[in-house]
């Protein structure tokens, strides 16, 4: 059972975002980058499928030079081996440029499953496992929250509105968690120490046979036009309803009635 | 110079404080009502590798360096001091000696169950009459032939009771002084070696402390600690390298108090604008925030220090002095931006006040930091040669 696990490194869920001197871009400096929250459900699935079953974990990244440090924190909680295709900072947010890079990158690689994160957090566009699993010709199984697999196949629980949807599947495939899947372990000290010497594979977007300025120019599906931050929440407002609060009770129904438009 | 952490370190320092935030945070306060001791936490730092930081891989640790070590303690105490206080003294005052001083049979035997968390360690040096005097200690050893006996008290003992193996000092004949003493790895778990009630503390209060009576309690003879009569040696290299423990500990609880003061200063309206909009209380945050990094930059000049060829015993003291006088000024200021709120046991910071406290007691008191300063300067001098 060999694992590849797609990576990508996002600004910390806790950062403040500012945006840049452009309008198009964040402001970078004083971020903290981690490894994408929904990766980590990913990771930890492929971590367990290959202690249960044999087999090596493969954590491959789109990005630029810092996310090695992201592979690198990989590597610490137990993966085998990282990619690092370098690169990203001009294909930002294109699914499909980011799709196209990560299948070139898996496609001779041997693997019986491709595990993402549903979602990379910050872009938050949902799209790179399905439009990967398009491209590599594979079926795929998104928001998954429970993944059992047997030889050659497997079944998923995922979410869907109101409820779980099982899917079987044979393999490979592509399959995208979510939260509920596991609990990401912690990197252990000696896995930090044993990450120094596991192998990170640098590769350039040519050596895959795509063209980045291409893929960021003629060939992009995606471009900012401009970045805004959403309005600053207005101060809330408060009932008093000490003295009656039979008629606080009945003002709280008809604001939310009428107002927040919630009941 | 250069202060950037490296991969390894930085690794560890977000680890821990993940570890912190997630397993740490939920308990603190509850920990703090009942004083009850989290085994599992315990465990699952023993499974992380914390509980052995600096035992190579050959005898089951992960191999670390000083400062990682001591970003692990400042992350852990950071969120409960309680935690890091058993987790510091199982890493320097028992796995450090034994790592230093002990032979290859000693560190098969002991290391590889302490760093995997399978038993916790501690020390036994104080006693009810030896406290700062530590060379004044009565605990008694005797050759019984096939085996050594302790007979003795010992006070104020840490992990006591949950703790299996400790570094043990006692003396032949207490007239030889420094001379008649040696140390010992002690298993405590034996009738001759029996736990009080833990010591009802003002704060670290799931940390567990208690008086040991040794009644005849027997060490195997392989068991000795470094030569006999050089145990006062092995207990000032420990405490040269602990001292650094107590130093991130106390950097750990000021930073949380400048953390809870902070966000108190930012939330809290009085004359129609935050506290923090008041320059009283900004300018008390910005030195707290100067003094808290004063004291790590000391704290991790100490650690490469230590990393250097001779003694580093000024180093420790000055950085275990510094960062514990400071952590408590740090915390008092925090209180106090707290006002009253800060007086109550709702607030997290009443539970730094009383945790901080002893960060200028244990380990050497600030008053034998200074001694070990002074002597070491008079020394330079040439006046105490």
């Amino acid at each position: 059972m060999n694992c590849i696990v797609c990576m990508t490194h996002v600004p910390d869920t806790a950062s403040i975002i500012k945006i840049g001197p452009d309008g198009k871009h964040i402001d970078e400096s004083g971020i903290k980058w981690i490894v994408s929250p929904y990766d980590e459900y990913a990771l930890e699935a492929a971590l367990q499928l290959v202690e249960a079953q044999g087999g090596e974990v493969t954590v491959v990244c789109y990005g630029p030079a810092r996310a090695e440090a992201g592979l690198r924190e990989c590597l610490a909680r137990g993966a085998h081996k990282a990619v690092h295709v370098v690169g990203g900072e001009e294909t930002l947010g294109d699914s499909m440029a980011i799709a196209k890079v990560l299948a070139a990158a898996v496609k001779d690689r041997e693997y019986d499953v491709v595990l993402c994160g549903v979602k990379g957090v910050g872009t938050d566009n949902s799209q790179v496992p399905q439009m990967l699993a398009e491209l590599l010709d594979l079926p795929h199984v998104t928001n998954v929250t429970k993944l059992d697999v047997a030889e050659g196949t497997f079944t998923a629980e995922r979410e869907v509105e109101g409820g779980v949807e099982v899917v079987e599947s044979p393999l490979p495939a592509v399959v995208a968690a979510t939260k509920g899947l596991n609990e990401p372990r912690y990197a252990s000290l000696k896995g930090i120490m044993a990450a120094k010497r596991k192998p990170v594979e640098k590769v350039e977007v040519s050596a895959l046979g795509l063209d980045e300025a291409a893929l960021a120019g003629a060939e992009a599906t995606y471009s900012v036009r401009a970045l805004e931050l959403p309005p600053a929440k207005e101060a809330g407002k408060v009932i008093q309803g000490e003295d009656d609060p039979k008629a606080a009770a009945a003002e709280l129904a008809r604001l939310l009635r009428d107002e927040a438009k919630v009941i | 110079m250069d202060f950037a952490l490296d991969d390894q370190q930085r690794m560890v320092q977000e680890m821990v404080r993940s570890f912190a935030e997630d397993r740490l945070r939920p308990g603190a306060a509850e920990r703090d009502r009942t004083g009850e001791f989290p085994h599992e936490i315990f465990e699952e730092m023993g499974e992380l590798g914390l509980l052995g930081m600096f035992v190579p891989e050959e005898y089951g640790g992960a191999g670390m360096d000083l400062l990682s070590y001591l970003l692990a303690v400042e992350e852990l105490a950071r969120v409960d001091a309680s935690v890091a206080v058993g987790m510091s003294v199982t890493n320097s005052v028992c796995c450090y000696p034994i790592l230093t001083f002990g032979t290859e049979e000693q560190k098969r035997r002991y290391l590889p169950e302490l760093a995997s968390g399978r038993a916790i360690g501690g020390f036994m040096l104080t006693e009810p009459h030896a406290g700062s005097d530590a060379a004044s200690l009565k605990t008694r050893y005797r050759d019984a032939g096939d085996h050594w006996v302790l007979d003795g008290s010992k006070a104020w003992i840490t992990n006591a009771g949950v703790g299996r193996y400790f570094v043990c000092l006692a003396t032949r004949e207490p007239e030889l002084g420094v001379r008649g003493i040696s140390a010992f790895i002690l298993d405590a778990d034996q009738d001759g070696v029996i736990v009080d009630r833990p010591e009802a503390k003002m704060g670290l209060k799931s940390s567990r402390t208690a008086m040991v009576t040794l009644d005849g309690a027997r060490v195997p003879k392989d068991a000795m600690l470094g030569e006999e009569g050089r145990g006062f040696r092995v207990a000032l290299g420990t405490l040269d390298h602990s001292r650094l423990g107590i130093a991130a500990q106390a950097v750990g609880i000021a930073q949380a108090a400048l953390e809870e003061a902070l966000r108190y200063a930012s939330e809290r309206q009085q004359f129609g604008r935050p506290l923090i909009g008041h320059q009283a209380i900004a300018f008390r945050l910005a030195e707290m925030d100067t003094e808290i990094a004063a004291a790590r930059a000391l704290l991790w000049h100490a650690a490469w220090a230590a990393g250097q060829p001779g003694r580093h015993s000024r180093e420790s003291a000055r950085a275990k002095l510094y960062a514990s006088e400071m952590a408590n000024r740090v915390v008092g200021q925090a209180l106090q931006v707290h006002g009253g709120y800060g007086y109550s046991r709702e607030y997290t910071i009443e539970r730094l006040y009383r945790d901080v406290r002893v960060t200028t007691i244990y380990e050497g008191t600030s008053e034998v930091q200074k001694l070990v300063i002074s002597r070491a300067l008079a020394e330079l001098a040439g006046t105490l040669a």
